[in-house]
């Protein structure tokens, strides 16, 4: 088995009395991917938010290579460029092009050249095909295009981890599918990812793992076609059948 | 006429300075309201509180009679400049920190998740964006505070209005000296007025990219 990269451990969160991770723990190897599905509020989102030290949290561990992610820890700025994430909503900055997006961080704060940087923007963007979009602002971009920019921006980083959270949700289907594609060839690539979604043919056809997450529990941790054929929980059977459109 | 010109450049280098520190003011203000440091942001909002809910005429009659009295000696200008900072910072202030509140949290995670400290994060991101939508409040704010300088007679400053008073005094040509008083504000305000509708249209928030 490859290296281990990032290990959570007995993670719990809590919003006041709320409880919305109840000792989560996984560990994800250096070039694995991990889909993460549940319904709706189970708390996928709050994971990734904890990964990457948005949320604060009320217990356990989260390593990345052994070093702790913690909120108010004096590393936390330099963990956070190893872990790339992309949000729902399309959260490019309005007031930067697209290449200064792009360039802002690995410029100011990897304190990269301006040269080089740009050079690999260019080379990403011409892989998600919007190369000609470099000069735009966000606002003149579609929903797909945006996302596959936020990507880019992340990738500019050189992380050592991916995090999207279902980065297709807002998107009109048409769009879903140019997003997904740049998505897949990250993993064929061999990228480790942490990937929320909702679209189970994507999850099945990208996935190293499956988690399964129920009222804030990991309660299935599991290869794709078995989780898919022979979901062990009943809670699992209940949220997959809920994907099917059969005739009674 | 000469006497306007004159008073009208005292008032434009007195707006113009008071402005500057109202600006200083308010950046910092906003800061503390928005990053909610304990303590501080109690003393700013009661400075709010008190800068907005007083005239400026009070705040310079304070300023300038009670000042000398505790044993700190003041001039009319710095009296004036003072007193023109006290209530523009409290403006300014309001008008940078619903600027700031305005700008979407993801902005502010997003950035985080791009590994920006705190600082990074406010100037290339936060702030930017903040600043344009701050634009209108903040024009309004120096065009309001450019016309309050009319207080600034009271410390007897000579301005436009002071000398606008003193010649009606001497001169009885009320009509006159009415009229040119109001020609000069136009003159000082109009200009501002019109670049400042320019700048919002240019960098409106939606606008990025039009
Ligand atoms: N800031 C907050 N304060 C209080 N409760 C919150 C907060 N953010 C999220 N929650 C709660 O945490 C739970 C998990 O939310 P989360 O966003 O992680 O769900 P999710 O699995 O991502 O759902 P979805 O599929 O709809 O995105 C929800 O019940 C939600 O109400
Ligand atoms: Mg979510």
């Amino acid at each position: 088995m490859a290296e281990e990269l990032l290990t959570i451990e007995h993670l719990t969160k809590q919003y006041g009395e709320n409880v919305i991770l109840d000792d989560v723990s996984l560990t994800v190897h250096k070039g694995e991917v991990i889909v993460v599905v549940g319904s709706s509020g189970c708390g996928k989102s709050t994971l990734l938010r904890c990964i990457n030290a948005l949320e604060s949290i009320q217990g356990g561990e989260i390593c990345l290579r052994g070093e702790k992610i913690e909120q108010e820890g004096k590393n936390i700025t330099v963990l956070r460029q190893k872990i790339g994430m992309v949000f729902q909503c399309y959260e490019l900055f309005p007031h930067l092009t697209v290449l200064n997006n792009i360039l802002l961080a690995p410029v100011k704060v990897q304190k990269r050249r301006e040269e080089e940087v740009k050079a690999e923007a260019f080379e990403l963007l011409k892989r998600v095909g919007l190369e000609d979009k470099a000069n735009s602002y966000p606002r003149q971009l579609s929903g797909g295009q945006k996302q596959r920019i936020a990507i880019v921006r992340a990738l500019c980083m050189h992380p050592e981890i991916l995090l999207f959270d279902e980065v297709t949700a807002a998107l009109d289907p048409e769009m879903v599918r140019e997003v997904l594609d740049v998505i897949l060839e990250l993993a064929e690539q061999g990228r480790t990812m942490i990937i929320v979604t909702h679209e189970m043919q994507f999850a099945k056809a990208v996935a190293d793992r499956i988690i399964f997450i129920d009222d804030g529990k990991i309660i299935e941790n599991s290869k794709p076609e078995q989780f898919f054929s022979h979901p062990e929980t009943e809670r699992a059977k209940q949220f997959l059948n809920m994907f099917e459109y059969k005739r009674k | 006429m000469p006497l306007y010109q004159k008073a009208a450049i005292l008032t434009i280098r007195l707006g113009i300075l008071g402005i500057v520190f109202s600006i200083l003011i308010g950046l910092i203000c906003s800061f503390a309201l928005y990053y909610q440091i304990p303590i501080v942001k109690r003393i700013v909002a009661i400075y709010i509180e008190i800068s907005r809910n007083t005239p400026l005429l009070v705040q310079l009659f304070f300023i300038y009679y009670g000042l000398p009295k505790i044993g700190i000696p003041t001039n009319a200008e710095i009296c004036g400049i003072a007193g023109l900072s006290f209530l523009g910072g409290s403006y300014m202030s309001e008008a940078f920190r619903s600027g700031l509140e305005a700008v979407d949290k993801v902005q502010l995670e997003s950035a985080q998740s791009l590994g920006m400290n705190r600082f990074q994060t406010m100037r290339y991101v936060i702030l930017p964006q903040a600043v344009s939508i701050s634009i209108p409040a903040f024009m309004a704010n120096v065009i309001f505070l450019l016309k309050e300088t009319s207080v600034f007679s009271a410390v007897s400053l000579m301005d436009l209005m002071f000398t606008t008073k003193d010649l009606i005094g001497l001169y009885y040509k009320t009509t006159e000296s009415l009229f040119l008083l109001v020609v000069f504000y136009l003159i000082i305000l109009l200009p501002i007025s019109i670049f400042g509708s320019l700048l919002e249209r240019r960098v409106r928030y939606a606008g990025f990219g039009d």
